[in-house]
């Protein structure tokens, strides 16, 4: 019997599994080392990092939802200098490849991030993350403009010119997403990440006021998988050759393997490693059987499955 | 490999006893060799509610004793308080139920070489681990103190063996109904300034623990306390329960209470600035 091809490929980088870590679900990695082997997964895609050290927003930052929970952090972070000298050196001891995910708030800094990354060598790809909710101002959220998504894109791309894969990380609170897609696809994104997580607020019964410091936060766990499922369907349908890195309450292989056949070719796992520290692992695994047992010969026939018509 | 979460492991621990003590539930489950590297101050985080749960993150809980026996080997003591959701479910789990850990997490306290005389000081269902690390300090020939509040005499926990570990014990509840009326702060001042004090531990509300480090502010004593800020994760990749801390340099960070604490230096912890960032207040 032909060996199972577990591999895949994200704009031009390849990787030997395709379960990841989630931006800022992950720290730098060091947390999780003690559970598992980061070498083991696909990548560890690392928390989104901004050109200075910042504090983040004011606690409390967490509520538990309903199969999920929401977050509001805000990009705590050590800046861009520190990180390139410690974290990502750390990591590629380890053996781990690594997605490098960054966030600014002006076009200028996201050029300015990608010309730091470009001048490290042994980084898979790159994670252009401008779609996080917990910013002071929503007119931050470039990934809500395709006006704003496009200069970002295009000015990282300049920048970076061809050598690290670019991968955009969207919101889907958004009217038209492939819309959105298509724009920074035509900007020189390699690739796209979907989803951000989906902005909410919970009240708290007690003060009567909004529970999070931020007010607002991030929704993220099973109760978004769907969210997720459907934005990636919609943006492989409209943009089939364009990779897909998914991501959006996985906490399990048939989990993986819902985004797998909605059009992913990578799947990370952010919040179920929250609730499991060896989540990854695990899932990468019933993956592998669930892809097999389905009689897959390989990931990439999977990918997109499920646009194909019923014979 | 990195040195955080250097001990911890995930694993299945059998629940050997469960029993009503007061308004809480003193939890015991077996857990083999790790008990060795469990100690006063960690913690251990466990997955509530069952397979289907929607609850889908883990519940902390201070370890408050560690034992090995014959029958059971290695074993840990949770004082586990039904309040909310996650606690009142892992309450209602018979002897045998095997739950899903990961322990040892977080900073245990620091036990000082010499014997010293030692305060500890808890708040409501926070003086758990106390009794633990009043067993170690006493083997250490420390003299313990002891100093237990709350707000009614029903949330005071102090069982009788962990009695025998101290000195001296002490209650104070607001409503009068158990000891004496006040707070556990009310006679501090008083053993800090006779020179009957070296170091303070204690564990309970945020308040409590900002009470304290404002009283031993201008003294010598060193206070250790364990703090108490919510957790998604409790392996230090969430960010949610982060609290500004000193650093040597004057500047502050936003350090993450899961593996840079429980336990932290009370004198270092930006008690006025929790809740807000440092920028918003310069």
């Amino acid at each position: 019997m032909k060996e199972f091809d577990f591999g895949t490929n994200l704009g031009g980088a390849w990787f030997p599994a395709p379960i990841f870590t989630a931006s800022g679900c992950a720290s730098s990695g060091k947390e999780l080392a003690q559970f598992f082997a980061l070498k083991d997964i696909g990548a560890v895609v690392t928390k989104s990092v901004m050109t200075k050290p910042r504090y983040g927003r004011p606690t409390p930052r967490m509520a538990e939802t309903p199969s999920g929970m929401l977050n509001s952090i805000g990009l705590q972070g050590p800046g861009i200098d520190s990180f390139l000298a410690n974290d990502v050196p750390w990591l590629l001891e380890q053996k781990a490849r690594v997605i490098v995910s960054i966030a600014g708030e002006t076009v200028e800094e996201y050029s300015t991030l990608a010309r730091k990354v470009r001048g490290i060598s042994g980084i898979s790809a790159l994670e252009v993350n401008i779609s996080c909710p917990n910013v002071e101002n929503r007119g931050l959220v470039f990934a809500c403009d395709p006006e704003a998504s496009r200069r970002v894109i295009d000015g990282v791309r300049k920048t970076i010119g061809g050598e690290i894969p670019i991968i955009a990380k969207l919101t889907p609170d958004v009217t038209n997403l492939p819309s959105i897609a298509s724009g920074v696809v035509d900007a020189g994104a390699d690739g796209l990440a979907l989803i951000n997580t989906v902005l909410g607020m919970v009240i708290n019964l007690e003060t009567l006021r909004p529970h999070l410091g931020g007010k607002t936060g991030g929704l993220s766990g099973p109760a978004i998988r769907p969210v997720a499922v459907r934005a990636i369907y919609q943006v492989h349908e409209a943009l089939p050759n364009t990779p897909i890195l998914g991501m959006g309450g996985v906490s399990s292989g048939r989990d993986a393997l819902e985004l797998i056949l909605a059009g992913a070719s990578g799947v990370s796992v952010g919040t179920a490693s929250f609730g499991s520290p060896t989540a990854i692992p695990t899932i990468q695994n019933e993956l592998r059987d669930l892809l097999i047992a389905k009689g897959f010969n390989s990931l990439k026939q999977a990918v997109g499955y499920a646009h194909r018509e019923v014979s | 490999m990195s040195a955080i979460n250097k001990s911890a492991q995930q694993f299945l621990a059998t629940i050997v006893s469960n029993k009503r003590v007061g308004q809480y539930h003193q939890i015991i489950l077996q857990v083999g060799e790790i008990v060795a590297a469990c100690k006063p101050g960690n913690f251990i985080a466990i997955a509530v509610g069952g397979d289907n749960s929607r609850m889908i993150l883990r519940r902390a809980f201070a370890i408050s004793r560690t034992s090995h026996t014959a029958s059971f080997g290695g074993t840990l003591e949770l004082i586990v308080a039904p309040h909310g959701s996650g606690s009142k479910w892992l309450c209602q789990q018979q002897e045998g139920v095997e739950l899903d850990v990961v322990t040892p997490l977080g900073t245990a306290f620091g036990i000082p070489t010499e014997p010293v005389n030692a305060l500890l000081v808890g708040g409501g269902y926070g003086s758990a681990p106390l009794f633990g690390l009043a067993e170690v300090l006493k083997s250490r020939g420390c003299r313990v103190d002891m100093l237990l509040g709350a707000s009614t005499g029903q949330k005071i926990y102090a069982p009788m063996e962990g009695k025998r570990a101290v000195n001296s014990l002490r209650i104070y509840t607001e409503d009068g109904s158990v000891g004496e009326r006040g707070r556990v702060t009310d006679p501090m001042w008083a053993m800090i300034e006779d020179g009957s004090v070296d170091v303070i531990y204690s564990c309970g509300p945020m308040a409590m623990l900002r009470a304290i480090s404002d009283l031993v502010n201008d003294s010598d004593v060193v206070h250790q306390c364990a703090v108490e800020e919510a957790m998604a994760c409790g392996i230090g990749i969430c960010m949610t329960c982060v609290l500004p801390v000193k650093n040597e340099n004057g500047s502050t960070s936003m350090l993450r209470s899961c593996i840079d604490g429980p336990v932290m230096d009370g004198s270092t912890v930006q008690w006025d600035l929790v809740g807000q960032i440092p920028e918003a207040s310069q």
